[in-house]
Parts: structure tokens; C-alpha cells; sequence
């Protein structure tokens, strides 16, 4: 008999999942589920949209309204639903390749509008599904199967991609942080406007084997020890910044709504 | 049931695949991994955190459920 919480939210048929031991996804998902459980939204006015990757596999294993869409193409799909259905609360699952590589341009372009779509992307620097190729998010250095001597490409910065871009709400949260991770994601929901939360999650089976960055729990220790919360940042000297990395909630700025803007366009004509 | 102890703790076997990030994380101990899967060694010593539960990404540890 599965906890409460899951078999509330969760299409328990379909459970175990096929995420690999260790792997942090059911992690972020069990966060995103207790967001929603906190803010006692209704199950049938949420809709999950994801793309595709190992992240995405977590719409098939949510009970809400879900959709399962092509490679990168998630935000598409959700701001169609947005637009036509503004009053439900819609949320985009997403994997680091499907968000800045495959749907890099879906991903600027949402949060240019700032339409009421909270994103979630589950980070793991990598492309699991298809047996580790590096990804625009693989540390510049590290190992991919498409990268067996080193990636020499400079890694995206998610959080600054999207803020560039104009997204409103910006948060950044670790599978070791999951309490953390949740409230993000409950604010990120509240927010109008399009909100971007990156966990960072971790792939045991090809990113940590590949890079021998050890265990599953030296993996969740590493994301424990080096991340550093906004608000210590900015008061860190520089040398001490070396390796870490912020998490916490990065930005919120208030400004119009996509689809609040559209229908004062439909009500003014 | 000991005594201040108002949840029990429950495993689903079958969900568990081994990871030890339950084991690894619960401040007192009270896990093990036997046999490739979580096993409650010393119930006595929980003090109900819930770190398992909020950790397992497998959903196969949690609070509750029939004592």
C-alpha cells in the first residue's frame, strides 16, 4: 500500500517507475506533487505537459491532466493549453537537453512572453534516455559518451539563460534540498507569469559512472556541500565561490501576463 | 508500538531498488540495506523525521500506513 500522497497524485498502476536506482527524478516529482497537495489545488484544474527524456516520463505516472508531447516541444504544446484554458494551472516537466537544446527556442521565447506556466527542469547535465551524449548543460570538462575525452563546450547557466530571456519568477533547488525544492516550486506556481525552477538532480548510471563522480549518496552528499543559498552568496569573497553554486530563489519580478494581455486585446475589439 | 512513536514506518519491497539514499541520509540508524533492498533494523530508534520518506526517489519508504 503506497503513502497517502501517492496514491492521491500518482497513477499508481504505473508504478515502479523505470528511473535507474538512485536516479533523482522521482525526487523532484514527489516534490512537485507535494507543492500541489500544499496549495490544495484541484487535481482536474492542473495540467502536466513534459517533452521527451527521462524527465518527461514523469507525466505518464502523474494522475492529472497530462500530456506527453514531441522532443523539446512541451512549452509548445503548454502555451497552446495556456491560451485556451487560462484558468488551469499549468506545469511543464522538462530534462536539461529537452529544455535548452531541443527546445531551447520554445524555452527563451515563454519566458519572453512571461505566460502563466510554471517549468520544472529536472537538470542531471546529461542525456540519459539515449545513454549519456553530453548536453548544453555537461560542465565544460566532463565526460559524455559523445565526449569520451572531455566537453569543450561552455555549459549553459540556466537561470541566467531564462532571466535573460525575461521570465519572472527564477528559482534553482537540489534533489538534497527537497524540502527547499518543493517551495520553490509552490511559489513558483503562485507566481503569474512564467516561473522556472531548475533542480538539480543526478544521474548515477551514465553521468556519475562516466565522470567517477562515486555513489548515489556521494552524488546527493556533492549537491549538498557545494550549493550555496542567494542570500550567502553575495556576501562570499571570490576564491570561495570556486566549485559552488547558487540554489534559492534567484529572481521574481512582477510584470505582465501573456494571456491576461491577450484577452484585454479579445475584450477590447 | 513504543512509546511517542504516532506513525509507523513502511516499506513497499517490491518499489525498492536498492540505492541507499534512505539508509545513507535517516540520523539514527534505523535502516539497512539487505539483500539488495531497505530493511528496518531498528524501529525503536526512529524518531520520525521522515528524511527516508522525503528522500527515496522511488516512493517505496514512508510515515504511515498499517502498524
Amino acid at each position: 500500500m503506497p503513502s497517502q500522497l501517492v496514491e492521491k497524485y500518482f497513477r499508481v498502476e504505473n508504478l515502479p517507475h523505470i528511473w535507474c536506482p538512485g536516479c533523482g527524478n522521482g525526487i523532484v516529482t514527489r516534490a512537485i506533487v507535494k507543492a500541489i497537495d500544499n496549495m490544495n489545488l484541484n487535481k482536474d484544474e492542473v495540467c502536466i505537459v513534459s517533452g521527451i527524456g527521462c524527465s518527461s516520463r514523469a507525466s505518464g505516472y502523474l494522475d492529472f491532466n497530462t500530456l506527453h508531447t514531441t522532443h523539446g516541444r512541451a512549452l509548445a504544446f503548454a502555451t497552446g493549453i495556456k491560451l485556451s484554458k487560462p484558468e488551469l494551472t499549468v506545469i511543464v516537466i522538462t530534462g536539461d537537453g529537452d529544455a535548452a537544446a531541443i527546445g531551447g527556442n520554445h524555452l527563451i521565447h515563454a519566458a519572453r512572453r512571461n505566460i502563466d506556466i510554471t517549468t520544472i527542469v529536472y537538470n542531471n547535465h546529461i542525456y540519459g534516455m539515449t545513454g549519456g551524449q553530453y548536453s548544453p548543460t555537461t560542465p565544460t570538462g566532463e565526460k559524455g559518451t559523445t565526449a569520451p575525452y572531455g566537453n569543450i563546450d561552455a555549459n549553459f547557466d540556466l537561470c541566467d539563460l531564462v532571466k535573460g530571456a525575461g521570465a519572472s519568477f527564477i528559482a534553482r533547488g537540489t534533489v538534497y534540498g527537497a524540502k527547499l525544492l518543493e517551495k520553490q516550486i509552490e511559489n513558483g506556481i503562485k507566481n503569474k507569469g512564467f516561473s522556472f525552477i531548475e533542480a538539480l538532480t543526478i544521474c548515477p548510471t551514465y553521468y556519475g559512472r562516466r565522470n567517477k563522480k562515486g555513489s548515489v549518496v556521494d552524488m546527493t552528499t556533492y549537491l549538498k556541500d557545494n550549493a550555496i543559498n542567494i542570500s550567502a552568496w553575495n556576501k562570499l569573497p571570490k576564491e570561495k565561490k570556486i566549485g559552488k553554486f547558487i540554489v534559492g530563489e534567484i529572481y521574481n519580478n512582477k510584470r505582465a501576463e501573456y494571456t491576461e494581455e491577450y484577452d484585454k486585446i479579445i475584450k477590447s475589439l | 508500538m513504543p512509546v511517542g512513536k504516532e506513525k509507523s514506518l513502511t516499506v513497499i519491497k517490491e518499489w525498492c531498488k536498492g540505492c541507499g539514499i534512505c539508509v545513507a541520509f535517516c540520523p539514527k540508524s534505523v535502516l539497512i540495506l539487505k539483500d539488495g533492498k531497505v530493511k528496518i533494523e531498528d524501529f525503536d530508534s526512529c524518531i520520525q523525521c521522515g528524511q527516508c520518506e522525503l528522500r527515496c526517489p522511488d516512493f517505496a519508504i514512508y510515515l504511515g500506513g498499517k502498524r
